[in-house]
């Protein structure tokens, strides 16, 4: 009886330890949910936007800059999620319309956002905005990337639009001749990519660290394009992922608290090191793989009439 | 055409003369590791570059050059030599071999090399003796610390990091010898991301006192969301923390920057290897907040000692972590020891890479 | 108004010798409309950004030793890309072939024979060659993505780097500084001015690749299995070996790459070293429009944009972040134009 007290005395002891940790790993995890699914809908109709890591940027400074100008942060929250929209309807129209190869597109849309961040960003470096406000930790953000998962899934998998989606990404030949508008469907689906990665971009400006650095993104639209691959396209699995992913990194930091002498740097590691074993395994039976795989993924879809 | 321009160019080179006397308008130019907008390092040196342009007015021209990663450095600072710079500052310790390169091709131009180690008749080393500042931080966390832990957000194992997380804690051990202090690496200068996540996972392992080496001020944003202190860094964040901030170390570069630009101007320009400190003013500590009187108190004294060389953080005999004593008791220890440090003091809790 | 595309019977070769000198042209635009935003005065923006590069000596010997790891790795990507294979971590290969090289240095600072120069090389392109197998391994055997392997392995190998430059690697003499000792004697590469052997090696290594893609089955095979995938294998073509054959290339061309640049610009090992060349040689390869012999001609016109960038920041006070923009806007604008090479544009409704 003693021991049993005991232990629950430590847990409840060490409860707050708990609780702080579990929400510093829920605010990893929500920006790479949150661009990932908006990625994970632009590729189950076919298209592979690697623009993701630019219009994630491009919203947090969006985000920032008029959290800045207006002294608040919901204002703030829709500029994120219009500049993130707006930078990829320009990726949509290169390749929906000018039939530009999407991979290069892809990264040329990143690095215009990566320059056009800075240069907006330029003179906000630095200054303190109006924070997002949050319960213990709880923002409205980190409740709608939940809300977002459970609507993505229900909308592709339940509704007629979500089917049309996916037809049109598994065969967009077919799709068309059935009368779906293959390219506005997909533009419609790249502009919410591109507005999940923006808002998941003014997440990290707006809520996380209320502060605009240049590559503040560091990489997570990377990472939410392999999650997108990781979950094999469902959204449920790729809420998953997300929350390995920022498990992980945020252990890789109370490691070193606990001063084992393993290097930083080697720690640091684990997080990309994981992503590249899930995505091996994920990858490897390759039945699972193209069960989900939107069979048209990357390909430009020119009308014949 | 060609022969007109030859013909000017050769005539500005004759009135242009040599550096021999006193110029009469000096060109003094920065090169800067990030932007002048991140509220830490940089913004510190820009700051210092206005006071050289308000105390000196048109006697000189200043010139600065922003983001130069250290790898590619050598091309920036030589272009500033050729475009007519005479003291050029090269603010990160990255710049080191890339200044002496160019400033061997450069005899004529004056290099300033902060936080470096090696000289040339015309190369000098400058630095601030920061971990005065943060000794008092230490001493700081101690006194306001409920749970006798402090977190360090630590950017890279150099001697200058090292060095400050030392004075850190030997300050808080000479108010609480048990003082704890947990430190996280986060292998970069400038990532608010990183640093506000390091700052909940320490403040999750029990330290309510936050101080860091890195530039953003995301430790102090997410220390003032938890209720919890944190010190500044390079520059009064009190307005990201206004019921979080107890102090910070705030870099001012303007006075030294002054004094080395009119010794171009006069000609009396030597290569030193300068470390100035609180006593010249170029280490300052912002003004004390959220505390109570008699630890304010407490901390104003702390400082005046430092500033006035009554108390010297580094004297010995200091007990390193492998347990072995460094310095003459009462004595300092030698700078040269102090510029290389690779060991912890004794209480923290932590391996350095060797 | 309805902008319609038209697939052209066969690619049109007057469009693709004019696209680029047309995106060259709306990016020269662009340039003009943002020095109007800063209140520059356009012409004299341009000048300094474009043109004041090439004109002195100083700057023109720059020009080249930017260009060098670019053109060599665009070279590498160029074909890899053509062949549908997707190495987006030539930056980490980049970094592996310079640790590699810059073992030598660290572990053997006396050997200083010509040979050690050829060594030392020769241990860039493995280290290369090696980190860029590993994507290709994955791919192969486990059909992982290798956009994104290769991408991870990126901020591994930098990571890794760092680790070791600052540990094992440090110089003793170096007051724990995270650098190695310089290098130097043979295990430096000779130079004409700033211009070090790599600008050879470039040339080089881009025009025999060019040969190989135009010329000989090996470039006809890659190409065939970019383009046509099932047409190659009907012709035997192993996609299987073409994976592994372009992250070799590719691979060992960026870690010759990094080889170079530690051996005859930094001339020692230190950290932070993540110079991105490896991700502006993507551009580099799309700019040359995928072929080897195309990338020494963008890799120059991109390391412009470099130097002009750097000029921009001393004499016109713009921040080197417009070069980044001039960077994606080029690549940006060249992609829309190449659509007018395999499309013809007419106005009027669908049928």
């Amino acid at each position: 009886m003693d021991q049993l007290y005991a232990i629950a005395n430590w847990f409840v002891s060490h409860a707050g330890s708990f609780y702080a940790i579990a929400i510093t790993i829920v605010a990893a995890s929500t920006p790479l949910l949150i661009a990932a699914l908006g990625e994970l809908v632009v590729e189950r109709s076919g298209v592979l936007n690697l623009g993701v890591e630019g219009m994630m940027i491009i919203g947090a400074v969006t985000g920032f800059v008029a959290t800045f100008l207006s002294g608040n942060p919901y204002i703030g929250i829709l500029a994120a999620i219009l500049g993130g929209a707006l930078l990829s309807l320009l990726f949509g129209f290169l390749t929906l319309t000018l039939l530009a190869n999407q991979v290069a597109t892809g990264l040329a849309i990143t690095l215009l956002g990566v320059g056009l961040s800075s240069l907006i960003g330029e003179s906000f470096v630095g200054q303190p905005i109006q924070r997002l406000p949050s319960f213990y930790g709880f923002n409205i953000l980190i409740v709608m990337s939940f809300v977002l998962t459970a609507v993505v899934s229900w909308v592709l998998f339940r509704t007629r639009l979500g089917l049309m989606v996916r037809a049109v990404g598994d065969n967009h030949t077919s799709a068309h001749a059935m009368g779906f508008s293959v390219i506005g469907l997909r533009y419609a689906c790249v502009a919410f990519g591109g507005a999940c990665a923006g808002l998941a971009g003014g997440y990290l400006s707006i809520a996380d660290t209320p502060q605009w650095v240049e590559n503040m993104t560091a990489g997570r639209g990377w990472i939410a394009l392999a999650l997108v691959v990781f979950a094999t396209w469902l959204p449920k699995r790729l809420l998953f992922g997300a929350y390995l992913f920022g498990t992980i990194s945020i252990f890789s930091f109370t490691v070193q608290t606990f001063a084992w002498g393993i290097p930083s740097q080697l720690l640091s590691c684990t997080p990309y090191l994981v992503t590249v074993v899930a995505l091996v395994v994920i990858s490897r039976n390759k039945r699972l793989l193209r069960a989900n795989t939107p069979a048209c993924l990357g390909q430009a879809f020119v009308a014949d009439r | 055409m060609k022969k007109l321009l030859i013909t000017a160019a050769l005539a500005a080179m004759a009135l242009g003369g040599t550096s021999a006397h006193a110029a009469d308008k000096v060109k003094a130019c920065w090169v800067y590791l990030g932007a002048i907008g991140d509220a830490g390092w940089t913004f510190g040196h820009d700051v210092g570059r206005k006071q050289v342009e308000k105390e000196l007015g048109d006697k000189v021209e200043t010139v600065y050059v922003e983001n130069v990663a250290e790898a590619d450095a050598a091309g920036p600072i030589e272009r500033l030599a050729r475009d007519g710079c005479k003291i050029i500052f090269a603010t990160s310790f990255g710049y080191m071999e890339p200044t002496l390169q160019v400033a061997a091709k450069y005899p004529d131009v004056k290099f300033e090399h902060a936080t470096g180690f090696k000289t040339a008749p015309n190369v000098t080393t400058y630095n601030a003796k920061f971990y005065q500042g943060r000794y008092v931080q230490g001493l700081l966390a101690a006194k306001t610390s409920k749970t006798g832990t402090a977190g360090y957000i630590a950017t890279f194992p150099i001697p200058e990091v090292v060095m400050g997380i030392n004075s850190f804690m030997l300050g808080a051990q000479s108010v609480n010898p048990n003082f704890k202090l947990k430190i996280i690496w986060i292998n970069s200068w400038f990532d608010p991301g990183k640093e506000g996540d390091a700052t909940k996972v320490l403040i999750s392992q029990g330290a309510d006192v936050i101080a860091q080496h890195s530039d953003s001020a995301a430790p102090m944003a997410v220390a003032q969301e938890q209720g919890k202190f944190a010190f500044g860094q390079a520059q009064d964040q009190i307005k990201f923390g206004p019921k979080a901030q107890l102090t910070a170390n705030v870099d001012n570069w303007g006075p030294y920057y002054v004094r080395r630009v009119k010794q171009v101007l006069d000609g009396s320009w030597k290569s030193e290897q300068s470390w100035d400190g609180m006593a010249e003013g170029t280490v300052v500590l912002a003004p004390f907040t959220n505390m109570s009187d008699d630890v304010k108190a407490l901390a104003q004294k702390t400082y005046d000692d430092i500033k006035s060389g009554k108390l010297e953080p580094f004297t010995g005999p200091i007990t390193k972590q492998d347990g072995s004593t460094i310095g003459e008791p009462g004595k300092p220890i030698p700078a040269g020891d102090i510029l290389g440090t690779n060991w912890y003091v004794k209480g923290i809790d932590d391996k350095l890479p060797q | 108004m309805l902008l319609r595309l038209e697939k052209r019977a066969e690619r049109s070769s007057a469009m693709a010798l004019i696209s680029p000198l047309v995106a060259i042209a709306l990016t020269l635009l662009f340039g003009v409309f943002v020095f109007w935003l800063r209140g520059v005065d356009p012409l004299h923006g341009l000048y300094v950004y474009f043109i004041q590069p090439m004109t002195d000596e100083w700057s023109r010997e720059k020009l080249i030793v930017k260009a060098i790891p670019l053109v060599l790795m665009a070279a590498g990507l160029a074909i890899s890309y053509q062949a549908n294979v997707w190495n987006i971590g030539a930056e980490g290969q980049f970094v592996m072939g310079a640790l590699a090289a810059g073992l030598v240095p660290v572990f053997f600072p006396s050997w200083q024979t010509p040979e050690v120069m050829v060594v030392m090389l020769l241990l860039g392109v493995i280290g290369g060659m090696v980190w860029g197998l590993i994507p290709a391994v994955l791919r192969v055997k486990f059909h992982a993505n290798e956009i994104l392997t290769s991408l991870m392995l990126v901020y591994v190998a930098r990571l890794v780097f760092d680790w070791l430059v600052r540990g094992p690697l440090r110089d003793p003499q170096g007051h724990n500084f995270p650098k190695t000792v310089n290098f130097a004697g043979w295990q430096v590469l000779p130079s004409w001015g700033d211009i070090h052997l790599g600008a050879l090696l470039a040339v080089i290594l881009a025009l025999a690749l060019g040969f190989m893609v135009l010329r000989m089955m090996k470039g006809f095979e890659l190409r065939t299995l970019g383009t046509a995938p099932r047409a190659g294998r009907f012709a035997g073509f192993s996609a299987d070996k073409a994976v592994y054959f372009c992250f070799m290339v590719s691979g060992a061309l960026a870690g010759l790459a990094g080889a170079s640049d530690v051996m005859g610009v930094g001339r020692q090992l230190q950290t932070p070293y993540e110079p991105n060349y490896g991700f502006v040689a993507i551009i580099v390869a799309f700019l040359g429009r995928l072929n080897p012999v195309g990338a020494i001609l963008a890799g120059l016109l991109l390391a412009l944009t470099f130097i002009g960038g750097e000029a921009a920041q001393t004499t016109l006070h713009i921040p080197d972040k417009i070069a980044k923009v001039f960077q994606g806007v080029l690549l940006f604008f060249v992609l829309a134009c190449d659509t007018l090479i395999l499309y013809r544009v007419t106005w009027g409704k669908q049928k």
